[in-house]
């Protein structure tokens, strides 16, 4: 069974199917999910692969179930996962809110297209990055991760997976249609050449387990219901017992603890690429497809001696602060294409604080930047007087 | 309120010699080839007439009439998947509101919302629900091809046992879909709303005047319409009809009515024909053997004796 978990080898695959193999191969053996454009794929290659590994595939009745599901599935002790697009994620924010809130480690994958509302389902967007971040109501912290090809989404997931295992949390995969859809070459590594966390498990006696006393990095051990471990799970504001605590001081310690397994370690989880950054002028800034077309625009554009480079995100949240707040002074200026209307440039603004201009190349949805019009924006960069 | 009954003391039967003339829902679609859906879909428009006001989920319906420019020739909205009975609601609600104070007309203007077998089923049966027992005035007609076609044939709860689709794969220990169809007329049925009919576009006459009566009946009403869909059926597109006609006689889909609770038979099947039948011309049941056969053809007969029970219990002159 466990041999056809990792398909070792090469294979020209999409996405989506890669999202999948890569949950696979992170050890994700419940899968609960809805149709819908352009994430179906994941779900459809799930329905065929899980049973092959002795997982469970569940079609639900829709997407709010489908994340109801993955919840219960993971306090269940299986690593799990759905997907969607958009207008499922919109449905799923609800219950990711309740994930975030009870520390429920899952993974959502996002292939995003282009929106609002039904929007256009067969084409490529990327207008769901602030909703990953703040889309569900209340205080907390999220991490996403922004694959740019088949084969990241391969890697990605298994990102995804261990992020999610090692600080107890829902990660969204924001993907989007042409990185779903795209058929590229997917290197599987052997399966012990694959790095697969799991979640801490309670090393004290029964009696004495707390569900929510941060551990070693501030997250705490998870046991699964069932086991024996005393277990009180609730989406109310609750204490390191897991009981209800209705008083601000009880919600100013569980917020506390949600937001510092994040931020207490951000070197573990930030994760982003440079490109001919040392000598760089001009830093572009993308994430996801968006990076593809940036990486090919400064490519281009050092070609033509223009010194630009390119810092490509990862991990989209949580954003690197720290490094942009470094990297603003010592860049002329620093541009950022996504298929939106500004999203996480405003995060980019925010960071950089006016000490570098930060220009916006956007596009609402429907195709993808291409590399012309990042050069054009590069090229104005240089030509502004300082 | 009164009583569907009384509503339709006075009913007109349209007859193949009086069928509309009218189109409100028009050319410029592209559904399939042989699309069972399509034509079931025009066919109730044609007995709502044009002053009707519809309301389509997400499917595959919305988007088949939507692309070049639209086929509606009446005001139309596309909601989100899982909430054209809610919508609907909302513009019976809001429309009654308006003639109560006397700002718009009554013009007779009839609602009708048109989904999907998933979009009923599924993600859209809390909306469904809700707008049944709530009373609303409106029509509610499910074209069930029994799956998520639009997406690309994923299983819905509609449905049926056996049928292989992208995410219920036959092989060696799946058949296909492990479930039993849910039994969408009898859940609305059992709203205790005025009206409820299941219906087949093989005859076409009987399913215009079941929707006429829908829509003559004040309250709500649920029709659900069996759609053939060759493409995620895997049949010839050319049998479309054929398969409408073999799936009431095999006694797979009866055609019934509940009018103010009480059940009557549509069409009753003297000399059925076995389900074999029915299913051996779509190749999503190809993988099916004897035995499933069989355990198919033993409830299939089950559910029709109910049937029969529950139309003696509750219509006992019939």
């Amino acid at each position: 069974m466990a041999g056809k978990a990792v398909l070792t080898g090469t294979h020209f695959m999409n996405g989506d199917e890669a999202c999948c193999e890569g949950a696979l191969a992170a050890g994700c053996r419940f899968f609960a999910g809805y149709p819908i454009t352009p994430a179906t794929e994941v779900a459809e290659r799930m329905s065929r692969r899980l049973p092959q590994v002795g997982g469970v595939f569940v079609q639900m009745e829709d997407e709010i179930a489908s994340m109801a599901a993955i919840l219960g599935g993971s306090w269940g002790g299986a690593k799990s996962m759905t997907s969607t697009s958009g207008p499922g994620y919109s449905l799923m924010l609800e219950n990711i809110g309740l994930g975030l809130c009870t520390e429920t480690p899952c993974v959502v994958c996002n292939v995003q297209r282009a929106g609002p509302s039904t929007g256009l389902p067969t084409l490529v967007g990327q207008g769901d990055m602030m909703q990953a971040r703040w889309g569900s109501h209340g205080v907390y912290e999220v991490i996403a991760v922004a694959p740019a090809s088949p084969q990241e989404m391969f890697d990605f997931t298994i990102k995804a997976f261990n992020l999610s295992e090692e600080f107890r949390l829902p990660v969204t995969i924001l993907a989007d249609e042409v990185v779903g859809h795209m058929n590229e070459r997917v290197v599987v590594p052997p399966a012990d050449q694959i790095v697969v966390k799991d979640r801490l498990k309670p090393t004290v006696p029964k009696e004495s387990y707390l569900p929510y006393q941060p551990g070693p990095y501030g997250v705490a051990p998870m046991a699964n219901a069932g086991d024996g471990y005393y277990m009180h799970v609730t989406g109310l504001t609750h204490d390191e017992r897991g009981y209800p605590g209705m008083d601000a001081a009880t919600q100013v310690e569980m917020t506390t603890r949600l937001r510092d397994k994040i931020q207490n370690n951000l070197e573990r989880i930030l994760d982003y690429d440079t490109v001919m950054l040392d000598d760089a002028e001009v830093a572009v800034v993308a994430y996801g497809i968006s990076a593809r077309s940036a990486r090919g625009a400064v490519l281009a554009a050092r070609e033509r001696g223009l010194k630009v480079g390119l810092i490509k995100l990862n991990v989209v949240w949580p954003f690197p602060e720290q490094f942009f707040r470094e990297l603003a002074p010592k860049v002329k200026a620093m541009i950022m294409p996504e298929i939106n209307l500004g999203q996480m440039v405003l995060e980019l603004e925010r960071v950089v604080g006016g000490r570098c201009p930060v220009e916006l190349v956007a596009h609402p949805g429907g195709a993808i930047i291409t590399p012309d019009r990042i050069i054009k924006a590069v090229q104005a960069a240089l030509e502004e007087k300082p | 309120m009164i009583s569907a009954a009384e509503a339709l003391q006075d009913f007109k039967k349209i007859t193949p010699k009086t069928i509309p003339l009218v189109e409100p829902f028009s050319k410029g679609h592209r559904a399939c080839q042989g699309c069972g859906e399509v034509l079931a879909l025009r066919l109730a428009a044609k007995a709502v007439g044009m002053d009707m006001i519809a309301v389509s989920a997400t499917g595959c319906m919305e988007i088949i009439s939507s692309s070049y420019q639209t086929a509606w020739e009446t005001p139309w909205i596309h909601v989100a998947f899982e909430n054209a009975a809610a919508v609907a609601s909302g513009v019976e609600a809001g429309r009654k509101a308006l003639i109560r104070k006397g700002r718009i007309k009554d013009n007779g203007s009839k609602i009708v919302a048109f989904a999907g077998d998933g979009a009923t089923a599924d993600i859209g049966l809390q909306a469904l629900s809700g707008a049944l027992e709530r009373g609303h005035d409106f029509t509610y007609i499910c074209l069930d091809n029994e799956a998520y076609m639009n997406t690309g044939i994923q299983r819905s709860s509609s449905t049926p046992f056996g049928a292989m689709t992208t995410t219920s794969p036959p092989g060696k220990i799946s058949k296909g879909q492990m479930t039993w169809k849910k039994n969408m007329p009898m859940i609305a049925a059992a709203h205790n709303i005025p009206y409820v009919a299941t219906a087949s576009p093989a005859w076409h006459v009987d399913l215009m005047n079941k929707v006429k009566k829908a829509v003559t009946i004040p309250g709500p009403a649920y029709i659900h319409i069996y759609s053939p869909c060759p493409t995620g059926w895997r049949c010839p597109p050319e049998t479309s009809i054929e398969t409408a006609r073999k799936v009431v006689q095999s006694k797979v889909f009866p055609l019934f009515e509940v009018i103010d609770g009480q059940f009557i038979l549509t069409r009753d099947i003297k000399k059925p024909i076995p389900v074999e039948e029915y299913l051996k011309t779509q190749r999503r049941f190809s993988h099916l053997g004897p035995e499933d056969i069989a355990y198919i053809q033993k409830r299939v007969d089950a559910d029709w004796d109910r049937l029969l029970k529950l139309v003696q219990a509750t219509n006992p002159e019939a």
